[in-house]
């Protein structure tokens, strides 16, 4: 019954989020594919934080690393969209399993800065490999052609590009919340809260860690292929380390405790960023005050909050 | 006389100049029930952790069903078929019961690699999970999210995780550490059940003398890092250094 009912809303928010580009207002379009994108971003980092236990702060490397690898694709090779978002997964996830390597045998906050610091050498090497990358400027430019699989879409309207970023989104979440509810995705959750006691079952945890840290990275590459087009241009921004800090906060803000959680931390974070920047520059100043509250009052994030107060209620 | 499950060679752990387990040897014979008891600071848990791979031993060597173990990781001596429990209740608290046990069933089974199917669709695990819970007398409770257990329950839990992975080999540290004496005869009873019906070998360290003389074939007694008598629970009971040993630990309080 209540499954049902989670279900029901969601397959309705999934419909009015798809015929969105009929009634809302333009502007809107972008800023939903905006938040979609976090929104997946976000999710992918919480299946090494909330489901795995282990903090990353590098996660914008896998999300710089599939916005490169689709903006350089598309812009050398033109190849169709899907299979650059394939490639970028891949070259994401490849990433995340050299990285996830040496950091996933470091516990806590040692992980933490292991994390932090590849996610710092990824933006050097962005930033400096000038050849490649184009250095601060960015890979810019590319044309987006064709969708792939013989799709007839007119990707450059961002109304149609919006809903194949729906429909992706929408696709790999599932992917990824069935992961998560998997004999692996319960391993995941034994390993975050007692990662000992695991191993004394029998289980060789590093391995567990090194391939959530890898599926998590391939989703961010994801989420990142995605986003390259969708800003038409890839930059050294999207690799720097306050973007590893985005997930991050958007987790907290949303609910680690939930699936969902980082989805709607993205909303909030992407809704308030855009509400507040048109009344006042100091956007940074309200999200410390949101985001102080938010951890000393509402530990559980705003979905958890409010799924604890509509329980109370009935 | 069969061939010894468990072997242990001259181990010895020191951490810094501090001899906590030195030059200890023990054989456990198939399907026995073994104590290990000692004062307090003894290197009961100590020869514990070396055993199960929790620590690296700095000598000897221990070896299972005639292969050398020494020094393995926990999760590949685990898989080999030696599972054991913690003195300080090592559960999953945010699971339920049934997933605990899930957990070590899901290592047992080679399952935790699977990535697309429903964990909780899983019927024959969940079967298997509520049979290893019914031996514990935790069936009720499966659905009961382990943090909110009772200590009792809890306790037992632990002992459900451990037999979960099949072992052939079972180290119980402390089971009864913090348990009613109701509590208590509900375990000993228990164990002793488990070892009348089962293939396991039960290494068991205990502080209740009850306990221990209640459950033992053998009793192993260890005091100051160091094997002081090993023997039938009768000739411990004579034992002139093992009285002392404990008496002297009773003078010192």
């Amino acid at each position: 019954m209540r499954v049902a009912t989670v279900a029901l809303v969601l397959l309705a928010v999934a419909a009015g989020l798809f015929w969105l580009p009929s009634y809302a207002p333009y502007f809107y379009i972008f800023v939903v594919t905006e938040i979609l994108l976090m929104g997946l971003f976000a999710a992918s980092f919480n299946l090494i934080f909330g489901y795995t236990g282990m903090l990353s702060f590098g996660h914008a490397a896998f999300f710089g690393m599939g916005a490169y690898t689709a903006a350089l694709l598309l812009l050398h090779f033109q190849l169709p969209l899907i299979w650059v978002l394939l490639l970028a997964m891949l070259a994401a996830a490849l990433l995340a399993a050299l990285i996830g390597f040496f950091s996933v045998r470091l516990n806590e906050v040692y992980f933490a800065m292991l994390t932090l610091a590849f996610g710092m050498m990824a933006y050097a090497v962005v930033h400096q490999w000038r050849s490649l990358t184009n250095g601060s400027d960015g890979v810019a430019g590319f044309p987006l052609r064709e969708f792939g699989l013989g799709l007839d879409l007119q990707l450059a309207d961002p109304a149609v590009y919006y809903k194949v970023v729906l429909v992706l989104v929408v696709l790999a979440s599932l992917l990824l919340y069935l992961i998560t509810r998997s004999p692996f995705g319960l391993l995941l959750r034994a390993i975050s809260e007692n990662a000992e006691r695991v191993a004394f079952c029998g289980i060789n945890v590093r391995r567990y860690r090194l391939l959530s840290f890898t599926i998590a990275g391939m989703f961010a590459g994801l989420a990142g292929g995605l986003f390259a087009p969708f800003n038409r241009v890839a930059n050294p921004d999207m690799v720097h380390w306050t973007e590893s800090a985005q997930p991050v906060l958007m987790t907290i803000l949303g609910g680690a405790g939930y699936f969902l959680g980082p989805y709607f931390g993205a909303a909030m974070f992407v809704l308030l960023e855009t509400w507040i920047t048109t009344y006042t520059e100091q956007w940074m100043l309200f999200l410390g005050i949101i985001l102080a509250v938010m951890v000393i009052f509402f530990r559980r994030g705003v979905l958890g909050t409010a799924l604890d107060w509509l329980m109370r209620r009935r | 006389m069969s061939d010894p499950i468990l072997s242990v060679r001259n181990l010895s752990k020191a951490f810094g100049g501090v001899h906590a387990v030195q030059d200890v040897s023990l054989e456990l014979r198939p399907r026995e029930k073994v104590a290990l008891i000692g004062p307090n600071g003894a290197g009961k848990t100590t020869f514990y952790n070396m055993v199960s791979g929790r620590m690296r031993p700095s000598g000897g060597s221990v070896s299972f069903e005639g292969q050398d173990i020494t020094g393995l990781p926990p999760h590949r001596i685990s898989r080999l078929g030696i599972s054991r429990s913690f003195q300080i209740t090592n559960i999953f608290a945010e699971l339920t019961a049934r997933q605990n046990v899930e957990v070590a069933l899901t290592a047992l089974h080679g399952k935790g690699l699977q990535l697309f199917r429903v964990a909780s669709r899983d019927r024959a695990l969940r079967a298997e999970a509520e049979q290893v819970l019914a031996q514990l007398g935790l069936a009720e409770l499966a659905d009961t999210r382990a943090g909110v257990l009772s200590y009792g329950d809890k306790r037992l839990l632990e002992i459900a995780i451990v037999l979960a992975t099949r072992p052939r080999l079972v180290l119980l540290d402390e089971p009864t550490a913090g348990m009613t004496p109701e509590e208590t005869r509900q375990v000993t009873r228990l164990i002793r059940e488990l070892a009348a019906a089962s293939t396991y070998t039960f290494l068991i360290t205990e502080h209740d003398m009850n306990v221990v003389f209640d459950l033992a074939d053998r009793i192993v007694v260890m005091h100051r890092g160091r094997l002081l008598a090993q023997g039938t629970p009768a000739e411990i009971r004579a034992n002139r250094a093992v009285r002392e040993a404990y008496l002297g630990e009773e003078e010192d309080a």
